[in-house]
C-alpha cells in the first residue's frame, strides 16, 4: 500500500512536532500540507516545514480547500475556538478531522483502547496529555475488576503547559476525568493536574489510583497493566512504569506511576506530556489512513516507493 | 511600625483557617457538626473571615490528599447558617478544585474566596479570580511556596493576579521555611510595586509562625493568617490566639476579642485531641523547604515501606516537589524501599 494525503493545520509546537512524527515513522500518511495563518518569518513551524520539503500555506482554513481533494485526514493543531470553526469546514470537504485541541466536537480516542469502535466517525478528540497517559491504565484494570473510582494526578514541566492550558485549566480535569469515565470505564473519575516549575525541568508524571471492586484479583490486574504498557509504547515509545504497581488491600486500591520520556523529535523530552498527545494523533491517523487506502485504493497520492 | 493612640492603631485583618489549613492536621476528617461548633465559637470572638474547605481546597476531597468526612457543599452550608457578621470564606487551588466547585461555594453563601497557586504559576487562576469577582466575591490571590523564589518573581506573579481583579495578595510560607527576614524582604518589594493589600499565612516548622506573622505586619501586611492552637499542616499555622494578643502588645488593632479567641482554642481542644507540634520530621519539613501537608502522608509511607520519614522529606526537598504531589511520597518511598530491599519489588 502507498500512502495518502493529510493536513496539519496550525504549524505551533503540537503541530510541528506532529509533523516530525509522521515524518518520522508513517506508512499510510504523507504530508500534503501544513498550514497555518502567520508567514514563515513569524512561524518557526512553517518554516521547519519548508525546509523539510513540504508544501506549506499561510491563509488559514482557505490553504486547505485549496488542496482538499489530495487529502483524507486533518489534523487540527489550533486552539478549541478555532476548531469549533473549522469542524463543519473540514465535514463539507468531507475530511476526517483528528481534532488535538479541547474542543471535543467528536467521540474521544485513545489508540491503545478505543480506535476500532471509532473508525467510522469522520471527527475524533485526541482527549487531553493527561488522558492519554492514564486512561489506558484505567481501562486495563477495569477490564480485571470494576473500577469503582478512578483518580489521576498528572505532574508536568511548567514550561511544557502552554498559554491555551494555563488559561483553561478546568479544561484538563474535567475533560480527563470525563475520559476516566467514558473510555476507561470507572465509575467516578477525578482529575488533578499540578505543574512542578523545577529546573531541569521535570519528565512528565501521571500516579493513577483505582480503587477496584475485588483487589483480589491483583495479579491478574497487575498482569493487564503491564499489558497496556506494552500496547502503549508501540506508538509512545518512552511510556513506561515509573515504579511497580504498588496495591493497598486495605483500600482495595491499586497505584501505578508512569512517567512519559518525549522522543524529542521537535519538543524537548521532558515535555511527554505534548509527546504522548501527537503520538496518539499520529497512531490514530495511521489506523485511519490504513483503513482509506483498503476501502478507497484510488485514495493514494504517494505510491509506495522501492 | 504602627502608630500609638488607640484610635490610631493600624488594623490587621484576621482571617481564620482552622477549619481549612487545620483539616491537615485531622485527616480532612472534621465532620460538618464540629466544625459548626467551631465556627459559632470564632464568630462570637469576632473574627472577620473563616476559610472553610477541605485543606487543600475545594474539591481536594481525594485518594490523593485524603478524603474529607464530608462534601464541600455540606462543610459549608452547615458553616454559614450559624455565621451572621462573620465573612465564610473558601480555598482553591487551580488544577484540584474548578470553577464548578467555586459554584457551589456560592450558592453555600461564600463571599470570600482565595484562589492560590504555586508562586510561578500564577496564570492559572485567572478563570477563576474572574468568575469569582464576577459573582460579587472578594477575591484574593494566593501565592504558596513563596520561600522558593525571590522578591522579584514574586512581584510578577502578584501583578498577573493584580491584573485578573484580585483584591489581596497573600504570600503563603507553606512549607515553614522563612525566617523573619525573608518574610520582610518579599513584603517590602510587593508592597511598592502593587495598588492592593498584601496578606501572610505562615507555617510553624522552624518554630517562627508568630515571630514572622509580626514581622510581616510590621512591614505593611494587613490580613495574617491564624489557626486555633496552631491547628494546621506540618507543625501548624500561626497560633490564633497567641497572634492575637501578640498583635495587641504590638499596638495593632485587630477586632478579635482575646477572651472569646481564647474559649474558642480550648473548645478546639475538646475536638482535637493530638495537636500538631514541631517534632523532628516537621522541622525538617522547614527546614528542607517541602510542602507542611505531606507530613501525616510521609508518615503513612514511612509506616508502609518501613523507612525513617526524614529521609523522605529529604529527599522530597531535593526533587523540589511543589504543593500538591502527595503522590511523589509514595514514589520516592517506593523508589528508596526498593533499594533498600534485594529483590528490588515492592508490589
Amino acid at each position: 500500500m502507498g500512502k495518502i494525503g493529510v493536513a496539519i493545520v496550525g504549524p505551533g509546537n503540537i503541530g510541528t512536532d506532529l509533523m516530525f512524527k509522521i515524518l518520522k515513522r508513517s506508512k499510510y500518511m504523507y504530508i500534503r500540507r501544513v498550514i497555518g495563518i502567520f508567514p514563515p518569518s513569524q512561524s518557526e513551524g512553517l518554516r521547519i516545514a519548508q525546509q523539510k520539503g513540504i508544501d506549506i500555506a499561510w491563509n488559514g482554513v482557505e490553504g486547505l480547500e485549496e488542496i482538499a481533494d489530495e487529502v483524507d485526514i486533518v489534523f487540527e493543531a489550533t486552539t478549541a475556538k478555532a476548531h469549533l470553526q473549522n469542524a463543519p469546514v473540514y465535514k463539507k470537504l468531507g475530511l476526517i478531522a483528528i481534532d488535538l485541541t479541547p474542543a471535543a466536537v467528536g467521540p474521544y480516542v485513545i489508540p491503545a483502547v478505543n480506535i476500532e469502535e471509532h473508525l467510522d466517525k469522520d471527527n475524533v478528540n485526541m482527549v487531553t496529555c493527561g488522558g492519554q497517559a492514564t486512561v489506558p491504565i484505567v481501562y486495563a484494570v477495569n477490564k480485571v475488576s470494576r473500577v469503582e473510582y478512578a483518580e489521576i494526578v498528572s505532574s508536568i514541566a511548567s514550561k511544557s503547559a502552554g498559554p491555551g492550558t494555563r488559561k483553561n485549566i478546568d479544561e484538563f480535569t474535567q475533560t480527563t476525568a470525563k475520559a476516566l469515565e467514558k473510555v476507561g470505564g470507572a465509575k467516578r473519575g477525578k482529575a488533578i493536574i499540578i505543574l512542578n516549575p523545577a529546573e531541569p525541568p521535570i519528565i512528565m508524571q501521571n500516579t493513577i489510583h483505582c480503587i477496584v471492586e475485588d483487589i483480589s484479583k491483583k495479579e491478574e490486574i497487575l498482569q493487564s497493566i503491564h499489558d497496556m504498557v506494552k500496547t502503549i509504547q508501540q506508538y509512545v515509545p518512552g511510556y513506561a512504569l515509573k515504579i511497580p504497581p504498588v496495591v493497598f488491600e486495605d483500600e482495595n486500591r491499586v497505584t501505578v506511576i508512569i512517567r512519559v520520556i518525549g522522543e524529542g523529535d521537535y519538543l524537548p523530552t521532558y515535555a511527554g506530556n505534548l509527546d504522548i498527545m501527537t503520538a496518539a494523533a499520529a497512531a490514530t491517523g495511521e489506523k485511519f489512513a490504513e483503513k482509506i487506502l483498503k476501502e478507497k485504493p484510488e485514495r493514494e497520492v504517494l505510491p509506495k516507493s522501492g | 511600625m504602627c502608630g500609638g493612640g488607640k484610635l490610631g492603631k493600624k488594623r490587621i485583618r484576621i482571617i481564620d483557617t482552622t477549619l481549612r489549613d487545620g483539616m491537615h492536621a485531622v485527616k480532612h476528617k472534621f465532620t460538618v457538626e464540629q466544625m459548626v461548633k467551631i465556627a459559632g465559637a470564632l464568630e462570637d470572638a469576632k473574627v472577620e473571615t473563616i476559610e472553610v474547605s477541605h485543606g487543600d481546597g475545594l474539591g481536594g476531597s481525594s485518594i490523593n490528599y485524603g478524603f474529607a468526612a464530608a462534601s464541600d457543599k455540606e462543610y459549608l452550608e452547615g458553616v454559614a447558617s450559624v455565621l451572621s457578621k462573620s465573612k465564610l470564606a473558601v480555598l482553591l487551588l487551580p488544577g484540584i478544585g474548578t470553577v464548578e466547585d467555586l459554584k457551589i461555594a456560592v450558592n453555600a453563601g461564600t463571599k470570600v474566596a482565595r484562589i492560590a497557586t504555586h508562586v510561578t504559576e500564577a496564570d492559572i487562576s485567572e478563570e477563576h479570580i474572574v468568575y469569582c469577582k464576577e459573582m460579587g466575591l472578594e477575591t484574593i490571590g494566593v501565592l504558596m511556596m513563596t520561600h522558593t523564589v525571590g522578591p522579584d518573581k514574586i512581584v510578577e506573579q502578584a501583578k498577573l493576579m493584580e491584573s485578573y481583579g484580585a483584591d489581596m495578595v497573600y504570600l503563603m510560607d507553606s512549607a515553614g521555611a522563612m525566617i523573619p527576614r525573608d518574610v520582610e524582604e518579599r513584603i517590602v518589594v510587593l508592597k511598592n510595586e502593587l495598588s492592593i493589600p498584601i496578606g501572610f499565612h505562615a507555617h510553624n516548622n522552624l518554630g517562627l509562625a508568630i515571630g514572622n506573622s509580626l514581622r510581616a505586619a510590621d512591614v505593611g501586611a494587613v490580613s495574617l493568617d491564624g489557626t486555633l492552637r496552631g491547628l494546621g499542616a506540618g507543625a501548624g499555622n500561626a497560633q490564633e490566639e497567641v497572634l492575637v494578643a501578640v498583635l495587641d502588645k504590638a499596638g495593632y488593632e485587630t477586632g478579635v476579642d482575646l477572651y472569646r479567641i481564647m474559649d474558642a482554642a480550648e473548645l478546639l481542644d475538646s475536638i482535637v485531641p493530638q495537636l500538631p507540634k514541631i517534632d523532628n520530621t516537621s522541622l525538617l519539613l522547614g527546614y528542607a523547604g517541602v510542602y507542611s501537608s505531606f507530613l501525616l502522608h510521609t508518615y503513612r509511607a514511612a509506616e508502609k515501606f518501613k523507612l525513617d520519614p526524614r529521609d523522605i522529606i529529604i529527599e522530597l526537598g531535593r526533587r523540589k516537589a511543589v504543593g500538591g504531589q502527595e503522590d511523589w511520597i509514595i514514589e520516592v518511598a517506593a523508589e528508596m524501599a526498593a533499594k533498600k530491599s534485594p529483590r528490588g519489588n515492592v508490589a
